[in-house]
């Protein structure tokens, strides 16, 4: 038979490390069904039938957080043998008040108390006898980054569950409480079981809904009960919840006053305490936050010595995926009599090397990037940035840590978007996932560059209004969002634990590193893969003359693309003949046309800039090198290769578009989808199809809508656009947007409870 | 009725009562602030919001906001 053992303890206690101690390798990593919170398994190292469970770090078991209630129904419903408690020696009150909930349940319990290291370091002393005696279940004293006493601790607990029998519960609550729930005990005997008859019943008096709602109480059982619960809210003058908690916690206090003994006095200052002193004063608090995030963008972003991540990726794509990679599929493909130009080595080099290679590219990048979040959220200071940061990005129904992701978005939207991962809040995550890619990222750089080049005498005033358009989208739509019923409904409380100072482990952090950039090679892999297959197919396949086939290879063939013909393209396309490129043909050109207007009332209603926008779902810097295809740009020979924001390109671009339009398809492309890849990241940390669609698509409309306005009323304000009926509906657009972000927005009925992370899951699920 | 809210840093109160109900209460509550309980307000912010607070042992950030609900001695 397999023993189960779920691992359970506080945020910041030490559960990954001892997690990791004890399964090493024979991990297994998921979600927990229909939730966005991680779910991970491994195997007891030495015993092949020990399930280790990882619950999610919790503080309580209460039913308002997601994370809890995967906990408590995971201990309730899927009964494991043993829980195994990791408990925070120097933090042990706050720790213990988990350990109460979790004996109450009736599972066999040991407790694991960590860090003894530092507790002895710190002269406290911890009497395992009287803490096992007073809480009714095996305490140990384990360090788990030392891996000191964690394998005894383990065995400990599957002896426990082998047993099959939990301790005598210790009298957590006494006097009118005590009375009440022994009452309430009686009444739900027959319907629950017996060894979780305890958990439910102080469930039952705190008035825990969804207890309620899965027990389905008879209405007199109901009424008794509930007569019980005022009769003791009154005596104690307090509200059922606040009673037990304090009840809870004054058992607490009397436990840890007879085994533990603290050096040092009430409130003083510990050595980690003294540093944040300094880290987030008054004073030096920004300054330090700037030289950190400073710090990251230039190693993993930047374009300095300094820059590892970007030297890493600069390598990956221009090198590896550059020259080697399909070098090498050159010479296996030739090898096996695959030549050029064939379907086949087209599907090979053109579609998955080009469009799997230009998303691994980056992982060299996430990699350096994801090592520092690692570190700094190993160190604590992640919780320090929510701290300093948390008084702005609260505005925008964002978290102070919502800064990270945005910063890194900068340079690549893709670890900006899994960067969010660090966000408890399951909202602000959500909402800052949906945000943060409208920062212009790298690979939009040159699309601006082409813009700007080609319309605005390289003004760098571009540049900046692009970074300026970003920061406002966030903004506003973090406002404009947060009113409606999906985001408003749940309460963030900023009630946050600052943990100690540590000194990283180099085992978690590179484990934290390699386990998020693994989840967004095999996940968002598969998506860009497909999604890059059809782009080359639907660019490189098309009818000639009534021909199917690879638009190259009909073209260079006289019989099929015959002069006749060539003009007659030119003349659909409304270019003159020696502008017709194979491409024109495509089946991504007709998709163009047939769509293109669709962007008409955007200004830029034309095939070339609707196909290139197409083209910038693989990689957004692939908008310039279609233009470069739609412009002929390769037929004029001998010139150097297609420059970076596309220079040679500049003269004919700005024949085809007015600068307002141009403003507007940059904007547009600025806005819109992002590349596949980070489409890809988004489903990743959204976890769910509706999420999903609905952030794209937000992305999209609210592209639209920005494009619209800039074209149309911005155009009319600057003299490049007459008025007409779209600058009236450009102006309702922008009254409409005012009205969204000043309006009351949605308010949970009052009396009501708020709606929670958990009901807005169970909501997202139907 | 004073709240955690007007405590002055480095002064240490006495919880008198918790007002308000629902998660962000019940947060408030399983973090270790229940009546009786001693807090001292470490500091605040760099930008003023929210405070830090040392209760049973530990470090805790709440916004000022949130604060508004405990009264205290």
């Amino acid at each position: 038979m397999e023993i189960k053992i779920a691992l359970a303890g506080n945020p910041n206690s030490g559960k990954t490390t001892l997690f990791n101690a004890l399964t090493g390798s024979r991990q297994y990593v998921g979600n927990w069904p229909g939730v966005t919170v991680e779910k991970k398994e491994g195997r007891l190292k030495g015993y092949d039938d020990v399930i280790i469970q990882d619950l999610p770090g919790i503080y309580s078991l209460s039913p308002y957080t997601l994370e809890e209630v995967v906990s408590r129904s995971y201990l309730v419903n899927e009964k494991p043998d043993a829980i195994l408690n990791i408990v925070d020696g120097t933090n042990i009150e706050r720790n213990l008040y988990l350990t109460t909930q979790l004996i109450e349940i009736g599972i066999p319990v040991v407790v694991a108390v960590n860090m003894i290291d530092l507790v002895r370091r710190n002269g406290d002393e911890i009497d395992l006898a009287a803490l096992s005696e007073k809480l009714g279940c095996r305490v140990v004293e384990i360090s788990a980054l030392k891996n000191e006493g964690s394998q005894e601790a383990a065995k400990l607990a599957v002896e426990a569950a082998q047993q099959k029998r939990a301790g005598e519960m210790p009298r957590v609550f006494n006097g009118p409480v005590e009375h009440a729930i022994a009452h309430i005990e009686e009444s739900l005997q027959d319907q629950v079981p017996a060894t979780n008859l305890r958990w439910y019943a102080v469930k039952v008096f705190e008035r825990d809904e969804k207890i309620l709602s899965e027990l389905r109480l008879d209405a007199a059982t109901a009424a008794d009960i509930e007569q019980h619960i005022v009769d003791c809210e009154k005596q104690l003058d307090d509200d059922a919840e606040s009673i037990i908690t304090n009840q809870r916690y004054a058992y607490i206090a009397s436990v840890v006053e007879k085994g533990v003994k603290k050096k040092a006095a009430k409130h003083a200052l510990s050595a980690s305490d003294k540093i944040d002193q300094i880290v987030t004063s008054r004073v030096l608090g920004l300054p330090i936050f700037a030289v950190v995030m400073f710090l990251i963008y230039a190693i993993a972003m930047g374009g300095w010595s300094i820059s590892i991540g970007t030297a890493a990726t600069d390598f990956t794509n221009d090198v590896i995926f550059g020259e080697w990679v399909p070098g090498l599929f050159d010479t296996i493909l030739g090898a096996v009599g695959v030549t050029e130009g064939s379907v086949l080595y087209g599907l090979i080099q053109d579609g998955i090397v080009a469009g799997v290679g230009a998303v691994l590219g980056f992982v060299p990048q996430m990699l350096v990037l994801f090592l520092l979040l690692a570190i700094l959220e190993d160190i604590g200071y992640m919780a320090r940035v929510a701290f300093v940061m948390d008084r702005i990005f609260r505005h925008f129904g964002l978290s102070g840590k919502s800064f990270i992701p945005m910063l890194v978005a900068t340079g690549c939207g893709i670890p900006g978007i899994m960067a969010s991962r660090t966000i408890e809040q399951d909202r602000d995550r959500k909402m800052t996932v949906m945000t943060t890619t409208f920062m212009p990222c790298g690979a939009k750089m040159p699309i601006i560059g082409l813009i700007a080049g080609a319309l605005f005498n390289e003004s760098a005033w571009v540049a900046a209004s692009a970074y300026f358009i970003g920061m406002a989208s966030i903004i506003i739509s973090g406002i404009m969002l947060k009113k409606f019923k999906m985001f408003a409904g749940e309460p963030s409380p900023f009630v946050m634990e600052l943990p100690s100072y540590h000194v990283p482990s180099v085992g978690n952090v590179l484990r934290a590193t390699w386990e998020r950039g693994w989840s967004f090679i095999k996940r968002a892999g598969s998506v860009i893969l497909v999604s890059s297959i059809i782009i080359w197919f639907l660019s490189s396949f098309g009818t000639v003359n009534g021909q199917f086939g690879m638009v190259d290879n009909l073209w260079e063939d006289e019989s099929v693309a015959t002069e006749e013909y060539v003009e007659s393209v030119a003349a659909r396309m409304g270019i003159s003949a020696d502008e017709a490129a194979p491409m024109d043909d495509s089946i991504l050109a007709g998709i163009g046309n047939t769509i293109s207007p669709i962007f008409k009332p955007l200004g830029f209603g034309s095939w070339k800039p609707t196909v290139a926008t197409i083209t910038g779902l693989v990689a957004k810097e692939e908008v310039v090198g279609t233009f470069g295809v739609l412009y002929n740009y390769d037929d004029q020979g001998g010139e150097d290769e297609l420059g970076e924001n596309g220079e040679q390109l500049w003269d004919r671009v700005a024949e085809d578009f007015s600068p307002i339009a141009a403003f507007a398809f940059m904007v547009f492309n600025l806005l819109c989808a992002p590349c596949f890849a980070a489409m890809g990241a988004i489903k990743r940390e959204m976890n769910n199809a509706k999420w999903t669609l609905g952030a794209i698509g937000y992305m999209c409309l609210w592209a639209y809508v920005c494009a619209f306005i800039t074209y149309n009323v911005a155009g009319v304000a600057v003299g490049q656009v007459a008025f007409g009926p779209g600058t009236v509906i450009g102006i309702a657009l922008i009254a409409l947007i005012i009205y969204l972000l000043v309006r009351r927005g949605y308010v949970p009925e009052e009396g009501t409870k708020a709606v929670t992370s958990v009901a807005a899951a169970a909501a997202a699920a139907n | 009725m004073k709240t955690l809210k007007d405590v002055a840093v480095g002064e240490t109160v006495t919880v008198a009562r918790l007002h308000g109900e629902g998660p962000v209460k019940r947060r408030i509550m399983d973090m270790g602030i229940t009546k009786g309980v001693e807090i001292l307000v470490r500091k605040v912010a760099p930008l003023g919001d929210p405070m830090e607070l040392n209760v049973r042992g530990y470090e805790l950030s709440v916004r000022k906001a949130d604060a508004e609900m405990i009264e205290v001695n």
